[in-house]
């Protein structure tokens, strides 16, 4: 009871139906006060419907949805206190900003001195100053998702949500705009939903991640843990780009140590030891998963700095200078395999190199369950 | 170079040749339709400012040698009608109180039925919208005996009131029609927004709604004004004499013939009959067709 009371939101058991389609499948979720929550998963996974849930925008098949220690399920929206910022930005039209603001507290009947001190707040700290007197229709992109935080944060609610703020902004605007949110989260400290389907957001932003596909929730945890011990094959695939590399491989004994076998382009196999032992009951055949940032060309020095580097042989098939880093395409068998290199040690097209895999940080995967062992 | 030069211009000046001659037929052809649009009109409103005397000795066809506005002066207010000699102006003004109540009725309902079947759908909606949109559909002529039934019960016949509510009512489908398509345009996201900031069904309607819609209910409005004030069918059969709209009273005008037809004072009243719905248009008809092709409001 206690750790319910402590929670700014808690879902429990949360189903969402349509008729006979399930959209969600029993989802549980909490969110510690002013922690960042972010929603991520693939378009359809659930986490736009999820969220206007917790909005109240939709109504709840079977399940609880609690806002501090209150039950909302059957709350109006209006009485829930949260606000949203919408994808569209959702600014009406055919009111300046000021008035866009503003209408919300005129619904709620707050005194004008009140609402004229608010916007004079939001407008400073958002720095929209200059933009009150404009309408929608006048404002470049950034600018309007400006004004749809300030619409939010002008009503200092206990929750914020945000559905997918920014896949309307144009990249470079997006990162910018990505770091204010985040400096605003830093400065209000306020509790926040925010659903992305932009995996680089999510990590940037939240302090925990709920990983979502076809309605449920696959890994719920901090944005490291799922980046590094991703819950099953879904999740080590959809965070991470270029994505992490999945290498069906046998499980066996190197020399008493534990080991997996893969295939190498020669036909031949190669056994990597692995850093950890294996987990009982792992099945023989398992898919390692293996970060294309972990692969390095081999050499003695890499050796002496990671403690499980195991190397095999793959030829260059095709290279990708993006100026920061290299991305190469290798070959390990009949499967194609990223690596991710720094400029200085990139292969070069045609080369068959040794790779040298930080076996430390790769993961095993049941391929039949695709859980991690 | 210079040869080839000069066979590039001896191109350019057949294919402009080519071009004024398609021109030439189109704008001709253009022009022998708008005469033969405009040339009734022209005569109806040359015979309005003729005299009796000179229609009769110079036919109905042929322009004007004098100009008086008195057949105007008669239309409007001494003409006799059926026995009474007051002209059309009674029934102008019941045409007008028909219309104007009407119109603004007919198209706040159908704002109203527009905004729930686009914004606030419930089960069942769009069974609803496809059965009120047979309404298009209907010709008025089906629902004369069902309606001279229902006026009769309330005791509205012969009543520019008893005309309003059956206007009313047949409108509603067009103007639910006009509205709902139009709306279904507007982000459901500014709904969703809206609820969040505590406005209810109402004031979302008033203050996001409605702001938005000038451009549908100016179609609307121009639609539905004209529609109602033409409307001729319902105004015969369920008014008479004194209570009659414009349309109606013209019929009876042309069909009091004690004497002989006066063909000057009929051009005048067919005009003043035909000026309302004409002023309208000229003075919206620009919005009307921008309303027609203007899409989502972004």
């Amino acid at each position: 009871m206690t750790s319910q009371s402590l929670s700014a939101l808690t879902i429990r058991n949360l189903y969402k139906s349509y008729g006979a389609v399930d959209v969600l499948k029993g989802i549980n979720l909490e969110a510690q006060p002013g922690e960042f929550i972010a929603l991520v998963g693939p378009s359809g996974c659930g986490k736009s419907t999820l969220l206007a849930m917790i909005a109240g925008l939709e109504s709840v098949t079977s399940g609880e949805i609690l806002i501090g220690n209150r039950l909302v399920n059957s709350v109006p929206p209006k009485d829930r206190d949260i606000a949203m910022v919408f994808q569209s930005y959702a600014l009406y039209p055919t009111m300046t900003v000021r008035q866009n603001i503003t209408f919300g507290m005129e619904s709620r009947g707050v005194p004008k001195a009140d609402q004229a001190e608010a916007v004079k707040h939001v407008a400073a700290l958002l720095q929209i100053e200059v933009l009150l007197g404009r309408k929608p229709g006048q404002l470049s992109g950034g600018q309007r998702q400006r004004v749809a935080m300030g619409r939010a944060l002008v009503r200092d609610p206990k929750l914020f949500l945000f559905d997918e703020p920014l896949s309307n902004l144009d990249a470079k605007l997006r990162v910018d705009m990505r770091t204010e949110i985040k400096k605003l989260h830093n400065r209000v400290g306020k509790t926040t939903v925010y659903v992305t389907h932009d995996q680089v957001e999510a990590m940037t932003l939240a302090s925990r991640i709920a990983v979502m596909h076809q309605g449920s929730v696959q890994q719920f945890d901090a944005a490291q843990m799922i980046y590094s011990r991703p819950a099953n094959m879904f999740v080590a695939g959809f965070m991470g780009s270029p994505a992490m590399n999945f290498i069906p491989a046998e499980l066996g004994d190197g020399a008493g140590r534990p080991c997996v076998t893969v295939r190498t382009v020669d036909g031949g196999t190669a056994a990597l030891e692995l850093a950890q032992p294996v987990p009982a009951g792992a099945p023989r055949n398992v898919v390692l998963g293996v970060r294309p940032e972990h692969i390095y060309r081999f050499s003695d020095d890499l050796k002496h700095r990671k403690r499980a580097i195991a190397a095999v042989k793959a030829p260059v098939e095709l290279v990708e200078p993006t100026g920061a880093e290299t991305l190469a395409v290798l070959r390990f068998g009949d499967l194609e395999v990223t690596g991710r290199f720094d400029p200085d040690s990139a292969p070069r097209t045609g080369e068959t190199m040794t790779l040298g895999i930080d076996m430390a940080r790769a993961c095993l995967f049941d391929p039949t369950t695709q859980s991690l062992l | 170079m210079a040869e080839r030069a000069a066979a590039i211009d001896l191109e350019a000046a057949a294919a402009s040749r080519r071009h004024f001659w398609s021109r030439f037929a189109i704008y001709g052809l253009l022009t022998v339709f708008a005469a033969v649009y405009l040339i009734p009109l022209f005569v109806v409103v040359f015979n309005s400012f003729r005299e009796q005397a000179e229609i009769a000795r110079d036919g109905l066809i042929s322009l004007p040698r004098t100009f008086r506005l008195e057949a105007w002066a008669q239309a409007w207010s001494t003409y006799c009608i059926a026995g009474t000699c007051q002209g059309m102006q009674r029934n102008f003004l019941n045409s007008l109180w028909m219309t104007i109540p009407a119109t603004i009725i007919s198209t706040l309902l159908g704002a109203v039925n527009g905004y729930v079947l686009s914004k606030w759908r419930f089960k069942g909606s769009e069974v609803l919208f496809t059965l009120m949109l047979l309404g298009v559909f209907m010709p008025g002529q089906i629902a004369l005996m069902p309606w001279a039934f229902v006026l009769g019960k309330l005791g509205l016949t012969n009543s520019t009131y008893g005309l309003i509510l059956v206007h009313v009512v047949q409108g509603i489908s067009f103007t639910t029609l006009f509205c709902r398509n139009y709306y279904v345009g507007i982000p459901d996201d500014l709904i969703k927004a809206a609820r969040i900031d505590g406005a209810g069904f109402w004031r979302i309607f008033w203050k996001i709604i409605m702001p938005l819609s000038p451009p549908i209910l100016i179609v609307t409005v121009i639609w539905q004004f004209t529609g109602i004030w033409n409307e001729y069918l319902f105004g015969v059969v369920f008014t008479s004499g004194q209570a009659q709209p414009i349309t109606a009273a013209l019929v009876a005008l042309t069909a009091s013939g004690t004497t002989a037809r006066s063909y000057d004072v009929m051009s005048a009243a067919v005009l003043i009959g035909a000026l309302p719905p004409l002023l309208i248009y000229l003075f919206g008809g620009k919005y009307f067709v921008r309303g027609l092709t203007q899409g989502a409001i972004k």
